[in-house]
């Protein structure tokens, strides 16, 4: 089969049957690419994930765009990649077609209700995993903390400040902490 | 123009969506917000419908977001505005900067910027459970429907915890909660 065809199909169908995101495709990947198709190697694989953890974008988005310029170049990355999102792109465009009028029934309304609930917990569910599996290191949990407090003041009183304006805060800090305790003598070590 | 917002909008969330789905939840709640696209009522629905359909999150929400507000259009600009950002920066990286990200300088901003995205998700984590239950700060009103349904929540993935020793599936605790939503709302 034509490999910018096979490309598509294959993201295509782990777009399709991925449900939650992020690490349940991460396995479906795994084993499409590299182990059956062999497209890729294990630790290319690994790299990729690594890769992904450190750029912005969803990670199966990293690793499609990844694995089709391996395969086929920049023609392949934009197959591979579209192969990704097509499928929920096509599901989800449907359900908003239908989805205000769905709301109008009494009982789907009432069962959003208490899924409204659940988005919440989930959302804490996954803040609270990713502070556990965090460095203990002083630096990071500090600024953990304090966008965490500078966050909720900003929910609390609707202050007019993004989320992206606090993250460019937190790089700043971060980096002048770095150049002003120890990047100086390690010179010439950067960008090797 | 509707159109440029909405690709400047999410070309903005998926530059800055470091941390995965729940990362960008936060994000694209302030977007969204800042431009009126849609109530925080309707959000959350969404972010409940793209965790039960397959795909990654971010790109469910753009499509929805896009669609609800220019049609099949605006669904297609969304969506590839919030992929175009990780298309081209894993593109440089692999064909290009191969060391870029080992950079120490480049990895000291990661230092910053990762614990600050896990403040932001655990801060909206906070921010929407308690304002389901209590109302909000400037109209407070305690909510015992949700109350109760966030207890039996909690409750049931803490059993599910200590029966199967495993984690409750995102699309179980939806489950349970749109029927827990059906009997007592």
């Amino acid at each position: 089969m034509n490999i910018l065809l096979d490309l598509f199909l294959t993201f295509a169908r782990i777009g399709l049957f991925t449900f939650g995101g992020g690490y349940a495709m991460i396995a479906m990947i795994n084993n499409s690419c590299v182990e059956q198709k062999k497209w890729i190697t294990h630790d290319e694989m690994m790299d990729i994930t690594v890769i992904a953890e450190s750029t912005p974008g969803p990670i199966a988005i990293n690793c499609a765009t990844f694995t089709g310029y391996k395969k086929a170049g920049f023609t392949g990355a934009v197959v591979a990649t579209l192969g990704i999102v097509v499928p929920s792109f096509v599901v989800i465009y449907c359900i908003s077609m239908f989805l205000d009028n769905f709301l109008e029934l009494t009982l789907i309304a009432s069962a959003f209700k208490g899924i409204k609930i659940a988005v919440g917990i989930l959302i804490l569910d996954a803040a609270i995993t990713m502070v556990k599996k965090m460095h203990n290191k002083k630096l990071p949990r500090t600024i953990m903390v304090c966008s965490c407090m500078a966050m909720l003041c900003i929910n609390i009183f609707s202050v007019n400040f993004s989320s992206i304006s606090l993250m460019i805060v937190a790089a700043a800090v971060s980096l002048t902490v770095f150049i002003l305790n120890g990047a100086p003598q390690q010179k010439g070590g950067n960008g090797k | 123009m509707i159109y440029l917002d909405l690709f400047l909008g999410f070309l903005k969330v998926g530059c800055f969506a470091f941390g995965g789905a729940y990362g960008a939840i936060p994000l694209i709640r302030d977007v969204v917000m800042s431009y009126g696209w849609l109530t925080d009522e309707m959000l959350t629905y969404m972010i409940a419908v793209s965790e039960s359909t397959p795909g990654p999150i971010m790109v469910n929400l753009a499509t929805y977001v896009g669609s609800s507000q220019a049609g099949f259009a605006g669904a297609v600009i969304s969506t590839l505005a919030v992929v175009l950002p990780s298309f081209i920066i894993i593109l440089l990286v692999t064909a290009l900067l191969k060391t870029a990200l080992k950079n120490k300088y480049v990895q000291a901003v990661l230092r910053g910027l990762k614990p600050c995205v896990i403040g932001i998700v655990l801060a909206t984590g906070i921010y929407m459970v308690i304002t389901n239950c209590f109302g909000k700060v400037t109209a407070p009103a305690v909510n015992l429907q949700a109350l109760i349904i966030t207890a039996i929540l909690f409750g049931a993935t803490a059993a599910w915890k200590a029966i199967f020793k495993k984690k409750l599936s995102p699309i179980m605790l939806i489950i349970i909660s749109a029927f827990s939503g059906m009997l007592i709302f």
